[in-house]
């Protein structure tokens, strides 16, 4: 195990495959703490399923991830996921509070409520995202832009150290985009650590100050300024890759 | 012979063979569209939901002439439909629950028209029931008539509409890009199905004839990717399947035929799914296997270059599932793997770690710059 | 205790305990599998009982409940094969399972005391004919306590789970994140939906079971946008549909769970149009208020575009315009009327123009549109 201290995330040799395909290639990945990270790839490079992998919701076939030294399961309580907007139904009967509320299960554990405690902290995520008047609305009636604003509150509350987001800007409008990003550069100053998966090539460097340029395999990742090159991206989106050639 | 002598000679058996075939056939045919659209379960909601309007019929008209119930059941049929697309298009309701909504509902509905029947002095109702369950036997050689005339008049639309069929099965928003009247094509489409399941209730029941329009299609599906094939194969399968179902209860006694007709095809089903060539289970397992156990030297090589190439020192092991995933995940293939590598060893272009992990040697790394990528390019 | 008022109690038992997992099927878009799983269960009981050779054995309902899991995870393996689609794994697997069913009943008649009219129909008017007796003391219909039990089973299930219920259904990944496995809840509540067919169907018959799942849980959910009101909602109108029913059936002299069924879908028939947010009538009004706001802003984005330009007579003339939009006349000059009573166009020299007001509106609506989704 070579687990440097500095880095809050380790990947090692992680190789995912959907039935029999190779969807990433002995992936390595040492994140650092405290880094506003974007993760950025052509289509069908396996961006979200790389984050999946972290989070243990795909078994990848070989490879390990420690987070801190530590396991996923051992670190779970630290880790928030924003999932991608579209991946729930909107039409589902509840309100904005409770789907931030959603957030405190993982610490509350099986059968406990949520208590005034934890809807207090849900609140005041909902403050920070400016959303604290809506917190009785219903979920359904919320714009695109709300609704990544709700799952970033849900994540606030998960009080965690590492943040996972699945394209928090998709169909978001661009007042809630500046939002969001004002938000994440928040958090990443108070020393958590943010992993995004981002499909905007052109704000990269404007949001972010770490990225991972993958497709398959990691082809770079380091700092925005060093590793974000035009050479870099263009190898990222050149579609052959010499895996796919031979292998298929 | 005595199952032929039977065949060759029974009248009462001829007829009803010939029903469930030509039955089979039309549902098998129309029941590919429903498949592909992913509305195999709209049939089962459909036939359901026909039961009241065969007890209208004979409440209207105080015959048991099978025209006039089929009649009634076709007009619930297809109020049923636009019932389910309604509900599912103007409210959050989805799909599957408009379907089980009104499948219940217009079934129970039935129910309570069945049961008042059966209290009206001289309603002679006997034998309405059979549409519940089916009765294959009592079909009559004018039943028989009914399901071809009815059933080559759909198969006749099929030809005639199969291309504006085919676009919206597949794609229906490309269709309506095309210019064609994707809604009207539809309603078209989905009366069709309706008027095919409406005819097999008589001989395997409102419960069974959603089997009738998914489980052909479905095993028609494993062998081929083409939409004619299929359709053409389902019907095959359809047609047997009746063949099979009605002689098997005629020989066995106190054996329904409906049921049995679905076990038929159910069977067909498994076999497809087991066998069918390319996407059948076990042609895939053994394509999988030999896949895994087909050690290509070359890409396990060039697997070990690249590896190595991320890394910024050599010596960087990985394990062997990383080094050729595709071969891993078999027994045998990571024995030939294994084995693969040591040869590499012995030559000298690979090695492994102390924790079993391999990488390639500078050596390896030379013999793939020269005789591997140098001939590709 | 009345028979009527005995029949009544056991048919409110059954919607309610119905409606607590129907509630969730509907919202996982597995309502089909209540069809499937009521269907399927009669091959549990069959094969039950030619293990035990005796009816009133509780392994029957074991059996049952049983089969009734089976059924749910031989539709998803066959589905994980991605040879099928998930609605056709359902339309191949239960109508198999409940042939062999009615197969083995056929064949062996004669010493079976199954009648398939009876599971599918069921009779809860006989209901009240099957007593328990202990010590030669009447307590009342068995369903009664059969359906009791099997309510404050899904009750404890429903309220001790509430939470894990509502994550899973709603966001299964952050669920599986947090450490909730949701398999584990989704055959807990699989396995709630086949308890509660085996104990209903005997009485009410699988239709029945069916329509209590849906019908409520449905209507409640046109009716409030909160999953414990839902939840509440759903059992209360299963309850009217039950006793509503009863009524109309007592008064005909038909079926009885038919006429429940019946029912439920006259309840939601209602609902759905009626319903004050999300009812038919609502609905196509404001589709209709949409589409008409829509076609307002189009038209004024066509006289933004073509102001001051040289074809802004041809583009915009009273006369032409129609056929620049491509719009029918009449439709046209009911728009065009109300933007110019609002203040916000006037025509001149026979061309609509914007108003300055009708200018500002028309950019900010503009904005409105590119910018905010």
């Amino acid at each position: 195990m070579e687990g440097n201290l500095d880095y809050i995330i380790n990947v090692e040799d992680m190789t995912v495959a959907y039935h029999m395909k190779p969807v990433l290639w002995d992936v390595d990945l040492n994140i650092p703490k405290s880094v506003l990270m974007a993760i950025v790839g052509p289509n069908g490079a396996g961006k979200s399923t790389l984050i999946k992998a972290m989070l243990d919701l795909i078994k990848p076939i070989s490879g390990e991830v420690s987070f801190n030294g530590k396991s996923y399961k051992e670190y779970r309580r630290h880790i928030a996921y924003v999932p991608q907007s579209e991946s729930v139904d909107w039409d589902f009967p509840t309100n904005v509070l409770d789907v931030v509320l959603m957030g405190r299960y993982g610490e509350l554990g099986w059968i406990r409520r949520p208590k005034k405690r934890d809807k207090k902290l849900a609140l005041e995520a909902l403050e920070k995202v400016g959303m604290r008047e809506y917190s009785h609305r219903q979920i359904s009636q919320l714009s695109g832009g709300q609704q990544q604003r709700v799952f970033l509150a849900r994540a606030l509350v998960q009080n965690a150290d590492i943040y996972f987001m699945d394209e928090p800007f998709k169909g978001v409008d661009a007042k809630t985009e500046k939002a969001i990003i004002e938000l994440l550069k928040e958090l990443k100053d108070r020393g958590k650590t943010l992993i995004v998966v981002h499909h905007d090539l052109q704000t990269v460097e404007e949001y972010f100050d770490w990225v991972v340029l993958l497709n398959r395999q990691i082809i770079a990742a380091g700092p925005v300024e060093e590793v974000f090159t035009e050479e870099n991206i263009n190898k990222t989106y050149r579609s052959s890759l010499k895996l796919a050639r031979v292998g298929d | 012979m005595n199952l032929l002598e039977l065949i060759l000679t029974d009248y009462t058996l001829q007829v009803v063979s010939l029903g469930s075939a030509l039955l089979g056939i039309v549902s098998g045919v129309l029941g590919s569209f429903a498949v592909i659209r992913k509305e195999s379960l709209l049939g089962d909601a459909i036939s359901h939901a026909a039961l009241p309007g065969i007890t209208i019929a004979f409440l209207l008209t105080q015959t048991k002439n099978t025209e006039i119930l089929l009649l009634g059941a076709l007009i619930s049929g297809l109020i049923a439909t636009l019932l389910i697309f309604g509900i599912s298009n103007y409210t959050r309701i989805k799909f599957d629950s408009a379907l089980g909504l009104i499948l219940s509902v217009f079934f129970g509905a039935g129910l309570v028209m069945l049961t008042y029947i059966q209290r009206i002095p001289n309603a002679n109702q006997a034998g309405l029931d059979k549409f519940i369950f089916g009765q294959a036997s009592t079909l009559l050689l004018r039943d028989v008539k009914l399901i071809a005339l009815v059933g080559s008049v759909l198969l006749a639309l099929v030809v005639l509409f199969w291309k504006e069929f085919k676009i919206v099965s597949f794609d229906r928003e490309f269709a309506e890009s095309l210019g064609f009247n994707t809604d009207r094509i539809v309603l078209l489409l989905s009366f069709m199905i309706v008027t095919s399941i409406i005819i097999g209730l008589q001989t395997v029941g409102v419960i069974l004839m959603s089997a009738m329009i998914t489980s052909p299609a479905v095993a028609a599906r494993q062998w081929t990717d083409k939409l004619s094939v299929m359709v053409i194969l389902s019907a095959v399968f359809g047609a047997i399947s009746g063949i099979g179902g009605t002689l098997i209860s005629s020989v066995i006694p106190r054996l329904p035929t409906g049921p049995m007709i679905v076990v038929f095809i159910s069977a067909i089903v498994i076999i497809s799914l087991g066998f069918a060539p390319n996407r059948g289970l076990v042609f895939r397992y053994i394509r999988n296997k030999k896949n895994q156990r087909n050690v290509n030297r070359e890409k396990i090589l060039i697997n070990l270059y690249e590896l190595a190439m991320k890394h910024d020192k050599i010596g960087h092991g990985h394990h062997v599932l990383t080094i050729d995933p595709d071969i891993g995940f078999d027994k045998i293939g990571r024995k030939n793997l294994e084995k693969q590598l040591e040869n590499f060893k012995s030559k000298g272009l690979a090695d492994k770690d102390y924790e079993d992990k391999w990488y390639i040697t500078e050596k390896g790394i030379e013999y793939v710059k020269k005789y591997i990528l140098e001939g590709e390019m | 205790m009345s028979a009527e008022l005995e029949i009544q109690l056991i048919a409110i038992m059954v919607a309610i305990a119905c409606s607590l997992p129907g509630v969730f099927l509907v919202l996982r878009r597995m309502a089909m599998m209540s069809d499937a799983i009521t269907h399927t269960i009669l091959l549990g009981i069959v094969i039950a009982f030619f293990i035990t050779n005796d009816l009133s054995s509780p392994f029957l309902i074991v059996g049952a409940a049983l089969m009734g899991v089976i059924t749910v995870f031989l539709i998803e393996l066959l589905n994980s094969t991605k040879l099928v689609s998930e609605d056709s794994a359902i339309g191949v697997v239960f109508p198999l399972l409940f042939s062999l069913a009615i197969i083995i009943i056929s064949k062996y008649a004669g010493s079976v005391h199954l009648d398939t009219d009876s599971v599918l129909l069921g009779e809860i008017g006989y209901a009240p004919f099957n007593r328990l007796y202990i010590a030669g003391r009447d307590f009342g219909p068995k369903s009664l306590y059969s359906m009791g039990i099997v309510l404050l089973l899904n009750l404890i299930f429903i309220i001790l789970f509430f939470k894990e219920l509502k994550l899973v259904t709603f966001d299964p990944a952050l669920a599986a994140i947090l450490g909730f496995t949701p398999t584990l809840i989704h055959y807990g509540l699989m396995t709630m939906v086949s308890v509660t067919a085996v104990a209903a169907f005997e009485s009410v018959g699988s239709i029945l079971v069916i329509a209590f799942m849906i019908g409520p849980p449905i209507s409640a959910y046109l009716l409030t946008d909160d999953l414990k009101k839902m939840i509440i909602l759903s059992g209360l109108i299963g309850s009217i549909n039950g006793i509503l029913g009863y009524q109309l059936a007592a008064y005909l002299d038909v079926s009885i769970a038919g006429s429940m069924a019946l029912m439920t879908g006259l309840v939601f028939l209602l609902i759905f149009i009626f319903a004050p947010k999300r009812g038919l009538l609502t609905v196509l009004r404001r589709r209709r208020i949409q589409k008409e706001d829509f076609a307002e802003k189009s038209l004024l984005f066509h006289l933004l575009n073509h102001e001051g330009e040289a074809d802004e007579l041809k583009e915009s003339g009273i006369g032409t315009i129609a056929e620049h939009l491509n719009w029918k006349k009449d439709y046209l000059d009911k728009i065009i009327n109300r933007l110019e009573e609002n203040g916000i166009i006037y025509i001149e020299d026979d061309t609509i123009k914007l108003t300055e007001k009708g200018r500002i509106y028309t950019i900010e609506s503009y904005e409105e549109i590119m910018y905010e989704t």
